[in-house]
Formats: C-alpha cells, structure tokens, sequence
C-alpha cells in the first residue's frame, strides 16, 4: 500500500497522487460553491416576491440607500477578486513575495468592504431604520430626503424591505468577513503555500470569487433599481 | 466505546482495532469508524423517535385519548415527526452504510475528504442535542412542518429556536455529505471503473448527493429567516409584520420534498444490490436504473406545491404542480419493474436482507400508488390532512425506507464487524416487522378516506376499530424491530466470523476482509464488473464464497 | 472588451502534468471590463426605462458574473463538469424565485381582496 506519488508530504493517503487531490479538492468546493447559491437563492427569492407583489416598499426605501457607497464598494470587491486570483497564479508559480502581497491585499480590501458596511448600517441604525417592526425612519432622515420621496407617501410595513436588506448584505458580509479569515489562514501558512501545493490557495480564492459574484448582483438589485 | 475484540484480524489489522480509547474514535478520520458512529447515534434516535410513537399510539386506544393531555399530545407528534425524520430517515442510510460502503465498492481508500465526513458527523449529533434540548426546553406542538404563524408566535416559547437551530446544523450536516459522496464517486473510482460499472447503491447516492446539495440549503436559510423572524419580527413570514406564510411553505417544501428523495434514492439502491445478490442474477435494466435514479432526483425538484393544494396557492400552481407529480412517478415504476425483472427466473436465496426488500416490493408498490391519490389535485382535498396522508408517508418512509435500511444493515453487517449474525432472528425480525407495519397502517387508509384527520389526540368514536389495530400493530413493529437489533447485538458477541463474501456477491465490498483494514484493500484493486456472479463458487461457511481465477 | 487569451504559459511544476495559470493579461483584462461593465450599469440605472431598468441591470450583472466566472474561477480552462454545477445550481435557484414569484403574484388579489374586506368591517 504506498502512499501515493512524489515525495510531497502534503499528500492524503485517500489521493493516489497530487494531481487528483488538488482536482477533487476543486470540485468539493465548486459542489460547496454550488449550495452556497442556493442558499443565497433562498434571499433572491424573499425579495423578487416582495418586489413583485409590494413595489412601493421597493420604491421608497431606494432613497434611502446611496449608490455611490455600493458602488465604491463594488469596485472594492472586483480589485479584491483581482487580487484573489493573481494570489492564485503567485502560489503556482512559486512568487514568494507576489504571493504574500496578494493575499494581503485582498485581506484589507475585505476590511475595507466591511468598513463602509459598518458606516451604511450605523447611519441607518441612528435613524431608527431597522428591520421589521423595528423600522421608524426618523424625522432627521425623513427630512433629508428629495422631494420625490418626500412625495410618496411611507409604506406601511417598510420594515420588511429593510429586513431583506439587512438580510442579505448581512449574510454577504459574514460571508466576507470569513473570507477575511480564511486569508489571514492562509498568509499565516504561507510558508507552506507553493508549487507543489497551491489547492488551498484556488480553493479560498474560489469561494471568494463566490462572494463577489453575490455582490454583483446584490449591488444593482438594492443601490441601482 | 470499547474496542471490539471480536473483530477479526487479517493480513492487516482490522479497522476496528487500529487505535484504541474513546479519542480515537471521537476524532477519527476513518469513514468506516465514521459510519458506525452515525449508525450508533442514529439508532439511538430510531428509539426516542419509536417511544415517542408508541405513546402516541396508546393515546389513541380511547377516543377521548386521556394517557397525555392534548398539549403533551401535540408536542410528542411534533417531536416524532422531527426526530424521525431529521435525524433518522434522511441521514440513515447515506450517513450509516453509505459512510462505510461508498470507499470500499470504489476501491478507494477512503472517502474524498475526510475531515469534513466527520464535521458532518459532529453537526450532525450537534443537531440531535438541539433536539433533545427541545423536549427538555419544553417542546414544541407545531408540528414536524414547524409552519408560521403558529410556530414564530411569541407564546411558543423556546423550544421553537431550538429546533429551529437543530435543523440548521442537520442541514449542514447533510449538505457536507453530499459534497463528500459526489466528489468520492465521482473521482476516486478504481482503475477500470467507469460510470456504468458503478454498483447501483453508488449511483443511488450520487443522486442522492445532488439533492442534497441542491436542496439542503434552502431548508437552512429557511430555518434561518424562521428563527429570525420570530427574534427580530422580520416581516417576512408573520403577517401582522407584513408577511406571507405560504412564502414559508414554499420554501420549507422547495426543500421537503426532495429531502423524501434523500430519503428513498439510497434505499432503492440498497434493493438494486440484494435483489441481485439474493436473485443469483445480473440486475435487470442496470442503465435504466441509474438514470432513473437522476431523473428521480431531478424531478423531484419540480413538484413541491403538492403539499400546498390547500394552503392558498394559486389554482395555476397547483394544476401545474399535480402534473409534474404524476411524472415523478414514472422513474420509480421503471425500477420496480427492473427488479421484479431481475428476480424473474433467478434462484431466490430467502435470506434475512432478501426478505425485507421482498417486504419493500409490496410496501413500496403501495407507498408509492398511493401518492398518486394525494398528487392528484382533486382527489387529494378531501384527503389532505387526513390519515391518508400518514399512511401513505409512513408506507414510504417506514415501509420502504427503514425496510431497505435493516436489509442493508443486515447484507453489511458481516462486512462491518466480521460477524454473522443469526438468520433465525434475522428472517424471524422481518417477517414479524412486516406484519407489524401493515397492521400499523393499512387501517390508517381506511380511517383517512373515511375523514380522520391528522394530529388529533381524540377522536369520533367511529374510528376507534381503526385505531386499536393500528396500535396494536405499532407494539408487534416495534417487537419487530428491537427482535432485529437483538439479533445485531448478540451477533457481536456470539456470531460466527464472517468470510469476506459471505453472501456470493460480485461488488468490489466483498474482496475486502470482513472486517477491512484501516486502508480497506491490502492492494489498491482494479474495477470489477459489480453484477457478474460467473465465476463465484461458495467454497464453505467459514471461507464464504470465492472468484474462480482469482489469485 | 477583453483579451481574453488563453494561454496555458508558465512552467507546470514537477508531478502536475499540465496546469494551467492564468496570465496578467487575462487577469488585467477581465477587471478592467469588470469596471467598464460597473460604470456601464450605474449610467443605464440613471435613464429611467420602466421595467426594462430591472432587466437590464441584471442582465450586465450577468454578463459580469460570466466574466468572473470564466476567467477569475478558470471555468474557461477546465472541465466542463464544473460548469454543469454552477449553471445547474443557478438553474435551480432560478426555478425556485420563478415559481414562488409567480404563485405569490396570483394569489396576491385574493390577499388584498381578504384584507380590504377586513379593513372595512373594522
């Protein structure tokens, strides 16, 4: 019973050799990946149903929200993706130093991500605007509002489009904050990070790649429509 | 857990003695140690879930019940339904044969990823803790279905957010599963192990692996938004929060109904392995059998609104979903009739796991007609809620599920740990639970069409025949069953040593020592045609059966 | 748009037969595009095109999803069996928001119905 080819210790005894350990570690995350959709597809779902059936909460509650934030975000999360895979082309080609670099990267981009999250929710939070039944705009922020809000009159039950808010960039945000961690993982094993064992690398560059595309979509469905 | 010293001890040391001490098992990484934890835990929640029955079943000996009040009553249906069917009929048989089957009928030396196999199992029994801090936090009387706005009214109590986290842990659990099974199956075969030399039982669970993944997290976000709202007052769910509880029902049933996939998919391939080994005959239909197995899970997806034809759904759904139903039916039937196909003209050996997929013909035939009945929009609102509906699932989820899994531990048990357990009680466990189930059940048609509904501590007394023989068939399925794990127990004590094909069958399993080595094969194998028999000569008892030719 | 080479360049280390790294090039290119796409979207959503609004951003978020996928996450350079995940995945979640969106909607004139009737017997 050998343990399989080379002599790289990074190889598991299940694996004949490391190529079809670095393949199927790739498909156990892009099976993951794929349940990972479905479980944000659940969120899509709550709000195509309420923007289908409640456009007004969808229509109001869009003054509330700044587009300039999401989209600085946005190009947040793209350099970070950026970053990501460049991480993974340094880790295949042995760059010691591209590799640290871009994983460092990508960490504080992710920071910075959150950072303005955190400066969205707590100004919303300020003014009263939480979830559900905890929704009550408060007059300061009723009053800086343009006067095409100001005309509409306020929905009952705003609370339920701010829940699916708060509902999904929340659940996307832990989503980045442990990408954050698994990036901090992986530049404390960067020593062990290589040609001859980079799956690690994709694997978490896969999963961030996810959390991107997640915002890709988020960011136009709340901030843009 | 103790180590086995009746484990037999091979050319190498037997998975069972490699290590001893409780850590050694609590952290394992070996699937077949993986496996037998499940299979111990899982058995256990088999028993909470079969007391909870039972007490259910005396209180309804009276029509005016009186064992229980109506609100212990209700939380003891919940709980029964939850536990049975979270923690019991849909990891069973993935999690506590499949675990230990799916490396050894591949040839590998294990599954695809390890590590996360035994994540999935601590999730797992982290789930079953949430559970059994439910009962003790109180209960819950929703039901096993847990539907707002009942179950996320403040006056519920705790015991909702319970469970409500149990089922999210299960779900990972189970997603994890998946994502091991497909990813083992799908790159770790033998040499020489193509898709259509895989043993059916692999392409049940690869199958199974894609619901699961599919569907599985859907339940979680929907548990998730549950305890959510019933925190936070989301507004999502609740409508004096602005929100839609049919949403909550499609969602909780987008996943439900595939999950009764998960279910019946490694069942059925459990039946497609014994019927074959027990028929002495290749499986009839074997491509038709595998595909049938992805179209099940496939169209499985495409009919949930089944469960919602009374619940405010629109009437264009529901005519579309009651016709998807009808097609689901259809990859089940071609099964059936492939393994009555292949038992036809073939030399029936009436061993304990032949007998309970013999049972699973009938029960199954009948489980599954009548799902017709309730997928048919007409004729399911007279019958929605009904004890229809119980028998019906309880035929497919116990008849059918639980029969497959006790031939399936019975057809494995001698692979598992080196032990033959004793026909006798083995043919005598199936044929006493077979007549048990039926008693069980087959009374519960008849009271459902007549009009009793379900989740009732009483009831009109015109029902009372129908429910004195279904309990006291409850009590001869239970005997049943605690006759079959005897017979289990005592084997490991007393059993003879098992060969390492003791039944004569062709799969890649059986050329491993009865118990495997911790790395399963003494020599990574080449892949073998799973169904041809030519050539397998029984040489005795205590060597079992043998490949002419082989080395 | 973007260069999209594929050029399986760079040595293959040792025991890995052929790997495939990704270029600078394919990398700048795509998020480059990935901006452009960005700004593109923002522009369309200050044009008021009724329901087309909707449509459209999705549809250029699609278009950016695929660019990431392609190349970000080498759906481009691999096998084709991730793909099926991935767009199987997405077809399942869509199946779930089409059919819930499209109960939901039909059943929502009952609803306002039942609530109006409420409403006014108060």
């Amino acid at each position: 019973m050998s343990g399989g080819g080379g002599s790289t210790p990074y190889l598991a005894v299940q694996f004949r050799d490391m190529e079809a350990q670095v393949e199927t570690g790739k498909l156990g995350v892009w099976l993951f990946l794929g349940s990972e959709i479905l479980f944000f597809g659940g969120l899509f779902t709550a709000y195509s149903v309420y923007r289908a059936n409640h456009i007004e909460l969808f229509r109001y509650a869009h003054f509330f929200l700044d587009w300039r934030l999401g989209a600085f975000n946005t190009f947040v999360l793209l350099t970070s993706s950026l970053s990501a895979a460049w991480a993974v082309r340094c880790a295949q080609l042995g760059q010691r130093r591209g590799l640290r670099f871009t994983l460092l990267a990508t960490f504080l981009l992710a920071a910075a991500f959150l950072l303005v999250k955190y400066f969205e929710y707590s100004h919303k939070l300020e003014n009263g605007i939480g979830w559900g039944a905890a929704c009550h705009p408060s007059a300061e922020i009723l009053a800086s509002l343009p006067d095409a809000a100001r005309a509409l009159p306020v929905p009952a039950h705003l609370g339920t489009f701010f829940s699916i808010y708060y509902l999904m960039t929340g659940l996307h945000g832990i989503h980045v904050l442990v990408g954050m961690g698994l990036f901090a993982w992986l530049l404390r094993r960067l020593p062990t990070l290589g040609p001859d064992h980079w799956g690690a690398v994709d694997g978490v560059a896969l999963y961030w790649h996810l959390v991107d595309l997640v915002w890709i979509f988020l960011f136009p469905l709340f901030y843009l429509v | 857990m103790t180590s086995h010293a009746a484990a037999v001890d091979g050319p190498a040391p037997s998975y069972l003695r490699h290590g001893r001490g409780l850590r050694s098992w609590l952290l394992t990484f070996d699937h077949k140690r993986i496996a037998i934890m499940y299979l111990c835990a899982i058995l256990a929640c088999v028993l909470l879930g079969g007391v909870f029955a039972l007490v259910l079943r005396l209180n309804l000996w009276n029509p005016s019940g009186g064992l229980v009040s109506n609100d212990v009553y209700n939380k003891l249906f919940t709980l029964h339904g939850a536990v049975m069917i979270f923690l019991f009929v849909i990891p069973g048989i993935p999690a506590a044969l499949g675990n230990f089957v799916v490396p050894l009928q591949l040839g590998a030396r294990d599954v695809a990823f390890p590590r996360v196999n035994l994540l999935s199992f601590w999730l797992f029994s982290g789930g079953a803790v949430f559970f059994v801090a439910t009962l003790v936090a109180g209960g819950i009387d929703t039901g096993w279905t847990l539907y707002p706005p009942y179950s996320l009214e403040e006056s519920r109590g705790l015991g909702i957010l319970l469970a409500l986290t149990g089922v999210f842990l299960l779900g990972f659990s189970s997603i994890l599963t998946g994502v091991n099974f497909i990813a083992t199956i799908h790159r770790m075969r033998a040499p020489g192990m193509g898709w259509f030399d895989l043993p059916l039982f692999l392409w049940a669970l690869y199958a199974t692996g894609i619901i699961q993944i599919v569907a599985t997290p859907v339940l979680g976000i929907t548990v998730g938004l549950g305890f959510l709202e019933r925190v936070f007052h989301l507004g999502l769910f609740m409508p004096e929060y602005g929100g839609d509880p049919v949403l909550f029902q499609h969602f909780f049933w987008f996943y439900s109904h595939p999950a009764v996939y998960i279910m019946i998919l490694p069942a059925m391939g459990i039946v497609s392995e014994v019927v074959s080994v027990f028929s002495r005959k290749p499986i009839f239909g074997y491509r038709f059998i595998a595909m049938s197995s992805i179209a099940i899970a496939v169209i499985g997806f495409l009919v949930w609104g089944h469960h919602m034809f009374v619940s405010g759904q629109s009437a264009w759904a529901s005519v579309i979903f009651s016709f998807l139903t009808l097609l689901v039916a259809i990859p089940s039937a071609i099964k059936t009739f492939n393994w009555l196909a292949t038992m036809y003209k073939g030399a029936i050996v009436l061993a304990t796991p032949m007998i309970y997929v013999l049972t699973f013909f009938a029960i199954f035939g009948v489980g599954g007609l009548t799902g017709l009945f309730l997928g048919t929009l007409a004729t399911d609102v007279p019958l929605h809620d009904t004890y229809f509906v119980v028998a019906h699932f309880h035929f497919v989820m116990v008849g059918a599920v639980m029969t497959a899994f006790l031939a399936g531990l019975h057809y494995w048990w001698p692979k598992m740990t080196g032990r033959l357990y004793d026909e006798r009680i083995g043919s005598t466990s199936a044929w006493v639970t077979f007549v048990g189930f039926c008693l069980t059940f087959i009374p519960q048609f008849f009271a459902g069409v007549a009009g009793l509904p379900r989740r009732y501590a009483t009831y009109a007394s015109q029902f009372t025949v129908h429910n004195r023989l279904s309990t006291v068939g409850a009590f001869i399925l239970a005997s049943g069953l605690l006759v079959a794990l005897y017979g289990l127990a005592s084997s490991l004590r007393s059993g003879r040593r098992a060969p390492a094909n003791p039944w004569g069958a062709a799969s890649l399993e059986w050329t491993a020592a009865s118990p495997p080595g911790l790395h399963n094969f003494d020599e990574d194998p080449r892949g073998v045609r799973p169904y041809d028999f030519t050539g397998l000569r029984h040489v005795s008892d205590e060597a079992g059966w043998v490949r002419e030719g082989a080395r | 748009m973007t260069a999209r080479e594929s050029s399986t360049s760079a040595s293959a280390p040792a025991g890995h037969g052929r790997v495939h790294v990704v270029t600078p090039a394919a990398l700048l290119g795509t998020v480059a595009a990935l901006f452009a796409l960005t700004v593109v979207t923002v522009v369309v959503s200050r044009v008021d095109l009724g329901a087309m609004n909707v449509v459209a951003a999705l549809g250029i978020a699609t278009v950016k999803a695929i660019a990431v996928a392609a190349i970000f996450m080498h759906l481009r350079y691999e096998g084709r069996f991730h793909v099926v995940v991935l767009v199987g995945c997405a077809v399942f979640a869509a199946l779930l928001v089409g059919f819930v969106v499209f109960d939901t909607t039909r059943y929502q004139p009952d609803l306002r119905a039942r609530e109006a009737a409420e409403t006014r017997h108060r």
